[in-house]
């Protein structure tokens, strides 16, 4: 019989959703196809030498000159989609990922130091927070868009910029409830200093629902970037994400050239389900509520 | 009561002077205020001319209350492309938008009670959870891929529905409407339902759990009690309690529809305020884009101030919280 750890219960009570686990099972698949793209996939996107404008807009299973069969068909360039495809996955998931883990650190920080200051530095924080999430994040992302332009790090500010408010009220709120606790109130009789306080002793035990949003919120970020690259607002045209795949196609679907765009959906919509099922399971199972 | 409105005024004009700032700063700091605000066709002698003109070489505080002056009298600059007033054109846009954003919001309504009301009276059925799955995808699905696949299925397809634009329209007062006419109904129904699927998901479960919470009340039973029909008790005295935050939660998801209807145009290429922006961003049209971010925070802010007012007529205890 193992020991019964904080860790061990939680795996298994995650394991307990069966939906849950395929969610997971979906999108470390998604993930290990993005990050392995370069050795999967039989094409080089971005290599303008390997693409022929004469292979544009083949239908699935087409085989080429070269006597490659493109799978998903090619786009108007040419393209592999099925490599385009795990190209343009890598850079849903690296802007998703990597703006909702910024976002993550501002928006603890600003939380926390909202929570632990007190007085006019949480007025003013709490106040901008209420403020910006009176406006919905596309309108957001757009405003910042439209000053910034496009490229990749700018949509990774906007998103960082919508996401952090979504951070900073929850840790805030749950910092306030941690902070009455003995063991703060012990740590405090310690005299330790106060940033060990904060990140040794309060962090950790805020750190469930901040798990929960996290997760959350990178769906989210990876449905922005792609509505964003749709518009024309996101990431530049030399390295589509999802998004901008899916605009591509977008006028050669009309035509009945359904695959350009089809296909790419698919694999956002995979993605975005498969996160979220496994989010809504992590918020049950870290759900204090739900639970004493 | 007086002062709390006067002091929630009072903030609200301050969000709106913030705003502006925030939009100056991002237009005339970030940006090179010389390649926003004079057309890339002018040459030297007449850009020169025309940063004087404009008080370009004034210092940055001048030049800020030039802007806010301009804001004041409805004057954001002349559109490069248009060559018309940015905000006139704005406003020539906005009823496509608002035709579009309210069809939509009538339409989480009808699609959203009672598709909710069934879920919460057969939790545990087929058709129950059907519904309630189908609603986590209406929140999780990014509106623009659902917006391309109901013109690929009804418009490529099956050919039922026209794709894109606005159809025929009709002057009523002076504006072009669509819904005034079948032609331009059919062309509305895919964009609204397009942007109403969130609203939809959102009325949904509001309903749902609504009926559920209010199913085992009291006066619940009391009207069964009464031996009053079901659907007596079904469609006024439960339904009638459940209303109300749906209701309010819709009104207050008119502004994000509006917002919302930025991609639900450009997929549809529906002609209204959003396609504009877009439109303007791309072509690096920038008066309209300072316009478009002024009209929307205002519109914004004027809605939360509205709500917040209506909230604090209505319930006595934000009233009360307010005065103490």
């Amino acid at each position: 019989m193992k020991e019964e750890t904080p860790f061990r219960r939680f795996v298994s009570e995650f394991a307990a959703s069966k939906v849950a686990l395929f969610g997971l099972a979906v999108f470390t698949t998604i993930a290990l196809l993005a990050i392995f793209a370069s050795v999967i996939a039989p094409q080089n996107p971005y290599d303008l030498a390997q693409l022929d404008i004469m292979d544009g807009r083949l239908p699935p299973g087409t085989k080429s000159a070269t006597g490659y069969t493109f799978l998903l068909g090619t786009d108007d360039q040419g393209r592999d989609m099925f490599s385009g495809m795990l190209y343009g996955l890598r850079i849903s998931l690296a802007v998703g990922v990597g703006s909702a883990l910024f976002a993550a650190v501002v928006g603890t920080s600003l939380g926390l130091f909202a929570a632990f200051l007190g007085g006019r530095a949480d007025t003013a924080i709490m106040r901008l927070v209420d403020l910006q999430l009176s406006f919905p994040s596309i309108l957001v992302a757009l405003m910042i868009l439209a000053v910034l332009g496009k490229g990749v790090m700018n949509v990774v500010m906007a998103l960082v910029i919508v996401e952090w408010a979504y951070y900073a009220r929850n840790v805030r709120a749950t910092a306030m409830v941690e902070r009455q606790r003995e063991y703060i109130e012990a740590a405090e009789c310690l005299a330790l200093p106060r940033w060990r306080v904060v990140f040794r002793h309060l962090l950790p035990n805020c750190l469930p629902p901040l798990i929960v949003i996290a997760t959350q919120q990178v769906a989210r970020a990876i449905a922005l970037e792609a509505t964003l690259s749709f518009l024309g607002l996101g990431v530049p045209i030399t390295e589509p994400s999802l998004g901008l795949l899916i605009a591509n196609g977008y006028q050669y679907m009309l035509s009945g050239k359904y695959w350009i765009s089809f296909y790419p959906g698919i694999t956002l919509l995979v993605t975005i389900v498969s996160i979220n099922l496994v989010g809504d399971q992590l918020r049950d199972v870290l759900n204090p509520r739900l639970k004493r | 009561m007086i002062t709390w409105i006067l002091r929630r005024l009072f903030q609200s004009t301050f969000v709106v002077l913030a705003m502006t700032v925030i939009v100056f700063v991002g237009v005339h700091v970030i940006g090179n205020p010389v390649d926003i605000l004079i057309s890339p066709e002018a040459d030297q002698a007449e850009r020169a001319r025309i940063i004087a003109n404009m008080g370009l070489d004034q210092p940055l505080w001048k030049q800020y209350a030039y802007f806010l002056g301009g804001a004041l009298k409805g004057d954001l600059g002349r559109s490069f492309v248009f060559n018309e007033p940015a905000l006139k054109l704005i406003a020539q846009r906005m009823p496509a938008t608002l035709e579009l954003a309210v069809t939509a919001v009538l339409f989480s309504m009808t699609f959203g009670v009672p598709l909710g009301l069934y879920a919460g009276l057969k939790p545990d059925g087929f058709l129950g959870r059907t519904i309630m799955a189908g609603s986590i995808l209406g929140f999780s699905l990014p509106s623009f891929w659902v917006g391309l696949m109901l013109i690929m299925v009804f418009a490529v397809e099956l050919g039922v529905l026209p794709s894109t634009g606005r159809g025929t329209t009709e002057t009523l007062f002076g504006v072009p409407w669509s819904f005034l006419t079948w032609d331009g109904l059919r062309h509305m129904f895919m964009p609204a339902l397009n942007l109403s699927l969130f609203n939809i998901s959102l009325v949904l479960r509001l309903t749902r759990a609504g009926v559920r919470e209010t199913l085992p009340m009291d006066f619940v039973k009391f009207a069964r009690a009464k031996g009053l029909s079901p659907a007596r008790v079904i469609f006024v005295h439960v339904l009638k309690n459940i209303m109300i935050p749906v209701v309010t939660v819709l009104g207050l998801e008119l502004g994000s529809t509006i917002a919302f209807a930025v991609v639900t145009e450009s997929v549809f290429a529906w002609p209204g305020m959003g396609k504009l922006i877009i439109d303007s961003i791309n072509v690096l049209d920038r008066p309209v884009i300072v316009a478009y971010l002024m009209m929307i925070v205002m519109l914004f802010i004027t809605i939360n101030l509205v709500v917040d007012i209506l909230y604090m007529i209505l319930d006595p205890r934000v009233r009360l919280g307010g005065k103490s």
